[in-house]
């Protein structure tokens, strides 16, 4: 895999706190008054690491990927990564969306392109060339070279989000920001694509904030799982360390009793300690 | 790739009889009933044989050029179509761009938006004597008021295809840190391209609607002024053939339209 400037983390870096956020509130002014949505989030995240954020609906956990973003800023507290603080959207830290989010005019290849460009911004000739191999050797890591030249109209609900996960993998992001990346598909393309995700990861070793409604997804793809309680003020309730040991092996964890463990304490913490009133989808 | 593709059989007889065949009935039934309707000693409307009959030299010859006015209808359909091709190109270039600037910027679509609102609802022809008296001629007036009929529904759409660029797309952009022109081209335009081009189809229907009413009033080579002229000699029979032409041409610039539409944006989801 080519790189042209930014570099890599480097094994050094990886027991500092890379990602923090420190006594993190957000509230919005409405009509009726303030509407708080988070409330005194205290979390720090080790370069490399994958951390899943699970929560019933309303919890604040796309809030809490919008800060990391920067598409908005806290009300109170402070978010950084690298000990700078987190003020703007930028390319070190990359989204993938639960729609993809990719532009319909532009083919596959283009998409990844349009990343690669806006990240190394290549002048000279040779320069354009290495970005153009970048975005093509990304779109095969998630085996999509055959497509490359398709729309999104063209392709299926898993490939888009391939192509989404292409072109933000291509920007050597600092984190992968993964909002509810899996939830729009089917089953099967499903487990399909966290196998995908799961080896990328381990492979290119790039730190990862994902938002699930999954619990047994959260476990079998994370480190950590972080367990927010219900909105409005949620904050985070527990967070649960998953031992095993990488690469996973999705039969083997079905059978382990330890994953029965953790299943349950995710489950317990969703629907007994922080059950929603009213039925959700 | 290899030729053992089946050749699409589109044209073949059952495919086109179903399409052709209904509206061809009623247009037989329609003529015929015309025919019965118009065949009395003295009726008002011609019967389509007396048309065919009355209007022979101009159905056969579009092209004759007699001088001054007196010209084939394919002639007076091509003036007309000049001047729309003018003051249509004008509308598009300022709808477009000012539709931009007016999207983009709250202020100024705030300061504007009245104003295009009110002026929008005037009716074309009444720009026309208020056209006459600035330019102090028929030729620039009739452009003008095509121009004035073409220019709100592009520049109104594509105000609000550039306020509808989705916030996912803008989402993208921002992460991407895309410096303005990169913006223009890579989202705004091509998320907006839609919308500009609904408008350009709806200016493109209005202009020839305005362009045959104009010319009536202004003179000269023209459609408009064919039908009016016509009238005035009374050749009743000629104005059914020009309506025809009218029609027909109408529904080609909208098919023109629509398909360098397609053309262009053929990547929705």
């Amino acid at each position: 895999m080519q790189s042209l400037k930014v570099p890599a983390p480097s094994p050094s870096q990886v027991d500092l706190p890379f990602l923090e956020l420190r006594d993190v509130s957000k509230s919005y002014r409405t009509a009726k008054g303030n509407y708080t949505v988070l409330q005194g989030v205290n979390l720090s995240v080790k370069s490399g690491e994958f951390v899943s954020i699970i929560g019933h609906s309303g919890c604040g956990k796309t809030t809490l990927l919008n800060l990391v973003a920067g598409f908005i800023r806290p009300s109170h507290g402070l978010v950084s990564l690298e000990n700078r603080r987190i003020t703007e959207p930028g390319p070190d830290r990359m989204v993938v969306f639960q729609n993809y989010s990719l532009l319909p005019w532009l083919t596959a290849y283009e998409n990844v392109y349009l990343g690669v460009k806006s990240v190394y911004r290549p002048r000279s000739e040779t320069e354009k060339r290495r970005a153009r191999q970048i975005a093509e050797d990304y779109l095969e890591l998630v085996g999509l070279a055959d497509a490359a030249h398709k729309k999104p109209k063209q392709l299926s609900g898993g490939m888009k989000q391939r192509v989404a996960i292409a072109r933000a993998l291509a920007m050597h992001p600092q984190i992968l920001l993964l909002d509810e990346p899996f939830g729009a598909l089917d089953p099967i393309t499903r487990e399909e694509l966290q196998d995908q995700l799961l080896d990328i990861w381990q492979r290119t070793k790039v730190t990862v904030l994902m938002i699930t409604h999954d619990v047994d997804e959260a476990i079998y793809l994370s480190n950590r799982i972080v367990m927010m309680t219900n909105g409005p003020g949620a904050t985070i309730g527990e967070i649960l360390t998953i031992p095993l040991p990488y690469p996973r092996n999705r039969v083997m964890l079905t059978e382990d009793p330890q994953f029965f463990t953790f299943r349950n304490q995710c489950l317990s913490f969703l629907y007994e300690r922080f059950a929603l009133d009213v039925d959700y989808d | 790739m290899t030729n053992t593709m089946a050749i699409p059989r589109w044209y073949s007889w059952q495919k086109i009889l179903p399409v052709v065949v209904p509206p061809l009935i009623v247009l037989l039934v329609v003529l015929a009933l015309w025919q019965i309707l118009c065949s009395g000693p003295n009726p008002r409307l011609p019967a389509p044989t007396m048309i065919i009959r009355e209007s022979w030299h101009i159905i056969v010859d579009p092209f004759f050029d007699k001088g001054g006015t007196n010209k084939g209808l394919a002639l007076q359909v091509i003036q007309s179509l000049r001047r729309v091709a003018v003051g249509y190109a004008l509308a598009s270039c300022v709808g477009v761009s000012v539709g931009i600037v007016v999207g983009t910027n709250r202020f100024i679509n705030r300061g504007f938006d009245p104003f295009f609102q009110v002026l929008r609802t005037v009716p074309p022809l009444a720009w026309l004597p208020f056209a006459l008296a600035g330019f102090q001629q028929a030729e620039t007036a009739a452009i003008f008021v095509i121009f004035i009929t073409a220019v709100w529904p592009i520049l109104i759409n594509t105000s609000v295809g550039v306020q509808q660029v989705p916030q996912d797309y803008r989402n993208v952009a921002r992460i991407l840190r895309l410096n303005r022109w990169e913006y223009f081209w890579t989202i705004l335009l091509p998320s907006a391209a839609p919308y500009i081009f609904t408008g350009m189809r709806i200016a493109a229907g209005l202009s020839w609607l305005a362009i045959v009413a104009a010319e009536m009033l202004t003179g000269g080579v023209g459609i408009g002024f064919f039908i009016w002229d016509a009238w005035n000699s009374s050749r009743i029979t000629d104005i059914f053939i020009a309506l025809l032409y009218v029609g027909m041409v109408g529904l080609l610039l909208d098919r023109l339209v629509f398909y360098t539409s397609k053309l262009i944006v053929q990547s929705e989801e």
